[in-house]
């Protein structure tokens, strides 16, 4: 994609030079549908939702609501913002986001930066050891015994350490700094006396700016919506990240009124319950939304540098 | 013998000239160490009689009783057959999407649509599985999601819960991962048509050739290579689909077609406060077992091709 905008002139852009054929006109018709109709099936549901949340309790209980809001109103949000579990859920993601995505980034700069200094003896077996656990996994239950072992039940570390280098991350690194970054001047900051480290500081860090952006994201991204260590590893609920406060209150249905014998008051709750779900996915879904149209293209070149054998 | 003592003493010059970058090595080894590789020694449960009061290295070993009890066992075949079909239906409902929509969208030159539809599709992508899965429950709803409202218009009666049936969970789980990945699974697509000569197009233009005749016979046979590598990969993990979105999705009423390998690990060793964890290790083990198989030979396949390889 990326090359495909830095070169006007791609395989159908030459169409323009000559006047079109009816068959090929015929053929552009059909693709614009086919097109237009993924993008419409892609687009309805999120507009649903999103219009659902705007609605009142009433109109969404009815089914009124298509891809506009009916009879708009902000009772849902209200409901989100006033949600204890949510807020405290929220804030444990920012907390695991920031802090995880931190430590992620300078244990995979550093292990990248080492294991691309060629002809370092025995960088063939750690990259070994890296590219083996892609291919093979302890799995759950000793995972789980390992933290229970280390005392790493029910802390924030449990949502910071075990994921601490994504092998795949750690190669695309890797990959980068070993092919962008040209030996020559490794060999003339040698000649001025230059360490491993200060390199690494001086030189490899702000030349390897794209893929850091990159892991970055990759990263961020997985933390924020992760809720498979949440699950396995913490009960205690106020360290719950908000994916757990999420599929709490989604999928298994906590907030459902229990108790309650008034019918009326009942069906209100149910109703409020269940706009109150439309606005959560829109609010947790925000964050990556937002910094979505920035974070696009540097996805795009992750899946290119990925995709260059290292 | 010369020549040997001259290797190592460079050997040892290397490292000593490079002793930061050991320096450096020395956290990630011992994440790597303890993270990665103590829970594999741990697996060494799954061949013993586990006892909490003996540990793991102090129980008694009882050689494969542990895997011959899964291969008896009448959730075996059910937990293996829904594995597969799941995932076996994944690679195929998955496979040709993203394809038909590179391709398509090469074909057009108008910037705007193209950028528009884009990042309309890659959206999606970012979604976490709670939230998807949410979405599901919410839009599926037979009485208050839009899918039962348009169904009861329709009909006049209400709608079936799909979620309860079992013979709908597959076809919920796939299509609703078309819907999420198809979009982002184009872009290495994309990213392969860009690089397609467009000499090629202009010689084909001057024989008169049309824009389909072109994608047929131009820019199909340009992705052919990494349509095969990513089939192939995509084989190899057939045996690895997450635990995550099927959990989500399960309930008792669909349980029949929705129990997996991951999530019979987790009910076994896991739920419901501290289980089999020897059995429950044991099914991991052989799962992963069969995954490292799979990948392997598979990865064997693509270096025959004399396409790229995983490593």
């Amino acid at each position: 994609m990326v090359n495909a905008q830095s070169r006007p002139v791609s395989g159908g852009a030459v169409n323009n030079k000559i006047k079109m054929t009816r068959e090929d006109k015929v053929f552009r018709g059909i693709v614009l549908v086919i097109l237009s109709a993924m993008f419409l099936i892609i687009l309805v549901p999120l507009i649903h939702i999103v219009a659902s949340s705007f609605s009142s309790p009433n109109a969404v209980a009815a089914g009124k609501v298509l891809l506009w809001p009916v009879e708009p109103s902000l009772e849902g949000y209200t409901a989100v913002f006033t949600n204890d579990m949510i807020g405290i859920g929220y804030m444990n993601s920012i907390i695991y986001t920031v802090a995880g995505t931190c430590i992620n980034i300078a244990m995979t700069v550093i292990t990248a930066y080492a294991l691309a200094c060629p002809g370092l003896p025995g960088r063939g077996i750690v990259m070994m050891l890296f590219t083996f656990t892609m291919l093979f996994d302890a799995g759950m239950i000793p995972n789980y015994m390992l933290l229970k072992d280390l005392n790493l039940l029910n802390t924030r570390w449990a949502m910071l350490l075990p994921g601490a280098i994504g092998a795949y991350n750690m190669i695309i690194t890797r990959t980068f700094i070993a092919n962008s970054i040209p030996q020559e001047m490794r060999e003339a900051a040698d000649i001025d006396g230059c360490s491993d480290i200060q390199y690494l500081i001086h030189v490899v860090l702000p030349l390897s700016k794209a893929v850091i952006a990159v892991i970055t994201l990759y990263y961020a991204v997985a933390h924020w919506n992760s809720y498979f260590n949440a699950f396995l590893y913490l009960t205690k609920k106020d360290l719950f990240p908000l994916q757990i406060v999420l599929r709490d209150i989604l999928i298994a249905n906590t907030l459902d009124p229990g108790a309650i014998l008034d019918p009326e008051l009942m069906a209100a709750k149910q109703g409020m319950a269940n706009l109150l779900k439309y606005a959560l996915v829109v609010v947790a879904s925000l964050p990556v939304m937002c910094i979505y149209p920035f974070i696009q293209k540097h996805f795009v070149q992750g899946v290119m540098i990925g995709s260059v054998k290292g | 013998m010369t020549t040997a003592k001259t290797k190592r003493q460079m050997t040892v010059r290397m490292m000593k000239r490079h002793w930061q970058m050991y320096l450096l090595l020395l956290l990630p080894l011992l994440y790597l160490l303890i993270f990665k590789y103590y829970p594999m020694l741990g697996t060494q449960i799954a061949f013993k009689k586990f006892r909490a009061s003996q540990g793991i290295w102090g129980s008694e070993w009882i050689g494969f009783a542990n895997f011959a009890k899964f291969f008896k066992s009448y959730q075996f075949s059910r937990v293996m057959v829904n594995t597969i079909a799941v995932s076996f239906y994944q690679l195929i409902a998955g496979f040709p999407f993203p394809i038909i929509f590179a391709l398509l969208l090469n074909t057009l030159s108008g910037k705007w649509f193209k950028k528009t539809v884009q990042t309309v599709t890659y959206l999606p992508y970012f979604i976490s599985v709670v939230v998807l899965v949410g979405m599901m429950f919410q839009i599926f709803n037979p009485t208050r999601g839009i899918y039962g409202t348009l169904y009861t218009m329709a009909t006049g009666t209400t709608a079936p819960d799909l979620f309860g049936k079992s013979e709908m969970f597959r076809h919920m789980y796939v299509w609703s991962g078309v819907w999420q990945n198809m979009g982002f699974n184009s872009v290495i697509y994309i990213a392969a048509l860009s690089s397609v000569s467009n000499d090629l197009h202009e010689a084909a233009m001057i024989d008169g050739i049309g824009r389909f005749k072109r994608m047929l016979y131009i820019d199909l046979p340009a992705i052919i290579p990494t349509m095969t590598v990513l089939l192939i990969l995509n084989a190899g993990r057939i045996m690895s689909i997450g635990f995550e979105k099927v959990y989500l999705m399960q309930n008792d009423l669909n349980l029949r077609t929705s129990e997996i390998i991951s999530t019979y690990v987790y009910k076994v060793g896991l739920a419901a406060g501290g289980g089999d964890f020897a059995y429950a290790t044991a099914i991991g083990l052989f799962n992963s077992a069969v995954n490292l198989i799979l990948i392997v030979t598979v990865n064997k396949i693509c270096n025959r091709l004399g396409e790229t390889s995983l490593w």
